[in-house]
C-alpha cells in the first residue's frame, strides 16, 4: 500500500506554472529520486509536500489520510497544517541549522517543544528530557558526529552541518523524509559523507523523497525515479528503466547532458 | 579658578539632582520604547494592510518631525488647545509628558531597527522551524529573536547613546534635568549667579555615562559572538 499519494498537484507563481498536474505515489520503505534540470519544479514539489507552499489544485494523502485537498478549505488551516507537517521531514539544500544552538540542541529543540505540550510534561519533565537527549545523541552518533555534538554550526564543515540537519529531521520520526538537493551547497569533497549517510538510511528502509543532481547516487539508491521537466513529470519508473532505457526523448536529452 | 573650586560642591550637588532626572527619563524611555517598538515593527510588517499603513504613517510623522516639536505639542496641546490639562502640574506632569514623547519617538526609531533585524534573519530559519512543527511564536522566541538581537545590537547602541543626549531636549518644557540644573546657575541658583561653567560641566556627566554604556553594549556584542 502506498504511504504517500499525490494527485493532480498544480501550483502557479504569478506568471509561471511551476507544477502542472503532478501525480505520483510512494511505497513505505522505498526511496524516490526526483531528477531534472533547475527550474523544472522539483523543489516546488517538495515544498508543497511540506506545506511550505500551498498547491492550487490537488490532493496529498499519507497513510490514506487526506492531508491536503485544494477543494476542502478545512485542510488549509494553519493549526491543522502544523500537525500534518510532522508526517514529513525536510532537509534543506542550505542546511538552515539554528546558529545559536549546538549540534545537539539543534536536534533536540523541536522534540522538546513538542514534548512541552504533552499533558504529563510537567510531572515527567526530567525523564522526558533525558529520553530526548539520549535519542538525539544516538542520532548524532549514527551520523558519525558524536564528537561534534557540542559544536555550533559555524564550527562545522558543510558536510557536518548537513548531517546534523538530517539528524534534526530524523529526531521527529517523520513517515517520509524529504531531501532538497542535499549536496548542492557542498564542496565536492564533502558530498560523499552526506550521500553515504543517506545511503545508509535507504538500507534501513527509510521512506525518502530525494531531489538531487547526483545522478549516479539517484540510480544506486532509489527504488523509483521521477524525471521532471518544465513542471511536469515526463517519465517515471525504476532506476534501470529511466537511466538505461528512457522512453522519452526529453529524458534522453537530459541524461546525455549530465555525467553519471 | 579658585572661585570654581569653591562653587564646585554646590554645583555638583545640584547637577546630581538634575542628572538623576535625566537618568530617570532615559530608563523610562528604554523600558517603554523597547516593547512598543516591537509592536510597531510587527504592525508595519503585518499582512493586514490598514495596520501596516497606520504603523508606517505614525513612523513617518514621528521620524519626520523634530522631537522638540513633539515634546511641545504633547505637553501643551491638551491644556492650551483642548482645555484639558491631562498631564497635571509641576515636575511630575512634565516628566509624564516627556516620557510619553520620548517613548513614542524612540519606539518609532527602534521599530525600524527591529524590522531590519527580523527581515535580516534568513527565511530558511523560519521554514526550518515550520517543517519541524513549531508554532509561529515558538519560531519567534526560540529561533528568530536571538538572531535578531545579535543583528540589532550595533544600530541599537547608536540609538541608545543618542537617547542619553536627547533627554536634554526635555529642557524645552522645563523638565528639571541636568541641562536645566546647569543653566540655573546663570540666572541664579543656590546662591551662585552669572556662572556659565556649570552648564559646560554637564558634558562630563554625559561623557562618563556614555562611556559606561559603550562598554556594557560592547560586552553584550562580544557575548553574542559565540554564534554566527
Amino acid at each position: 500500500m502506498a504511504i504517500l499519494e499525490a494527485e493532480h498537484i498544480c501550483k502557479s507563481f504569478s506568471r509561471t506554472e511551476a507544477l502542472k498536474d503532478i501525480s505520483f505515489s510512494l511505497e513505505k520503505g522505498q526511496a524516490l529520486s526526483i531528477i531534472g534540470s533547475s527550474g523544472s519544479g522539483k523543489t516546488t514539489l517538495l515544498r508543497c509536500l511540506n506545506f511550505l507552499e500551498t498547491p492550487d489544485k490537488g490532493v496529498i494523502r499519507v497513510n490514506n489520510e487526506v492531508l491536503f485537498d485544494a477543494e476542502d478549505p478545512s485542510t488549509r488551516q494553519e493549526s491543522a497544517i502544523r500537525k500534518k507537517r510532522l508526517h514529513f521531514g525536510l532537509v534543506f539544500q542550505s542546511f538552515n541549522l539554528f546558529p545559536q544552538y549546538t549540534a545537539l540542541k539543534n536536534v533536540m529543540l523541536a522534540r522538546e517543544l513538542l514534548a512541552s505540550e504533552q499533558a504529563d510534561y510537567k510531572a515527567r519533565k526530567k525523564e522526558i528530557q533525558e529520553e530526548i537527549r539520549a535519542e538525539a545523541e544516538s542520532l548524532l552518533m549514527k551520523m558519525g558526529l558524536s564528537n561534534r555534538k557540542d559544536n555550533y554550526p559555524h564550527q562545522l564543515s558543510g558536510g557536518q552541518c548537513q548531517r546534523v540537519a538530517i539528524a534534526r529531521a530524523l529526531a521527529l520520526k517523520p513517515d517520509i523524509l524529504c531531501f532538497d538537493e542535499p549536496t548542492s551547497a557542498l564542496d565536492p569533497e564533502l558530498t560523499g559523507e552526506v550521500l553515504k549517510v543517506i545511503r545508509e538510511l535507504a538500507d534501513d528502509n527509510t521512506t525518502m523523497v530525494i531531489v538531487t543532481h547526483e545522478m549516479a547516487f539517484a540510480r544506486d539508491v532509489a527504488d523509483h525515479v521521477i524525471f521532471m521537466d518544465d513542471g511536469s513529470i515526463v517519465e517515471q519508473g525504476d532506476p534501470i528503466q529511466v537511466f538505461e532505457h528512457p522512453a522519452e526523448e526529453r529524458t534522453r536529452q537530459f541524461l546525455s547532458k549530465v555525467t553519471i | 579658578m579658585g572661585q570654581i573650586m569653591e562653587q564646585m560642591p554646590i554645583v555638583v550637588d545640584a547637577l546630581n539632582v538634575g542628572f538623576l532626572q535625566t537618568l530617570k527619563l532615559f530608563f523610562v524611555t528604554l523600558i517603554g520604547a523597547f516593547p512598543l517598538g516591537l509592536v510597531i515593527a510587527f504592525g508595519s510588517m503585518s499582512r493586514f494592510r490598514p495596520l501596516s499603513y497606520l504603523s508606517k504613517f505614525v513612523v513617518w510623522i514621528i521620524r519626520g518631525t523634530p522631537l522638540m516639536i513633539q515634546l511641545l505639542i504633547i505637553y501643551y496641546f491638551p491644556g492650551l488647545v483642548l482645555h484639558n490639562p491631562i498631564w497635571g502640574g509641576g515636575e511630575a506632569g512634565r516628566f509624564l509628558a516627556a516620557s510619553v514623547s520620548f517613548i513614542l519617538n524612540y519606539a518609532c526609531y527602534f521599530s525600524e531597527i527591529y524590522r531590519g533585524g527580523i527581515q535580516g534573519v534568513p527565511v530558511g530559519q523560519e521554514e526550518a522551524g515550520l517543517v519541524l512543527g513549531m508554532t509561529r511564536s515558538q519560531i519567534f522566541f526560540k529561533i528568530t529573536l536571538l538572531q535578531m538581537i545579535k543583528r540589532i545590537v550595533p544600530p541599537m547602541s547608536n540609538e541608545i547613546i543618542t537617547l542619553v543626549k536627547d533627554t536634554s531636549l526635555a529642557r524645552i518644557i522645563a523638565l528639571q534635568e541636568i541641562i536645566w540644573a546647569g543653566q540655573a546657575f546663570m540666572k541664579g541658583s543656590h546662591g551662585i549667579s552669572g556662572a556659565i561653567w556649570p552648564l559646560f560641566f554637564t558634558a562630563v556627566y554625559y561623557l562618563i555615562f556614555n562611556g559606561i554604556l559603550t562598554m556594557l553594549l560592547g560586552r553584550l556584542e562580544r557575548k553574542l559572538d559565540y554564534f554566527r
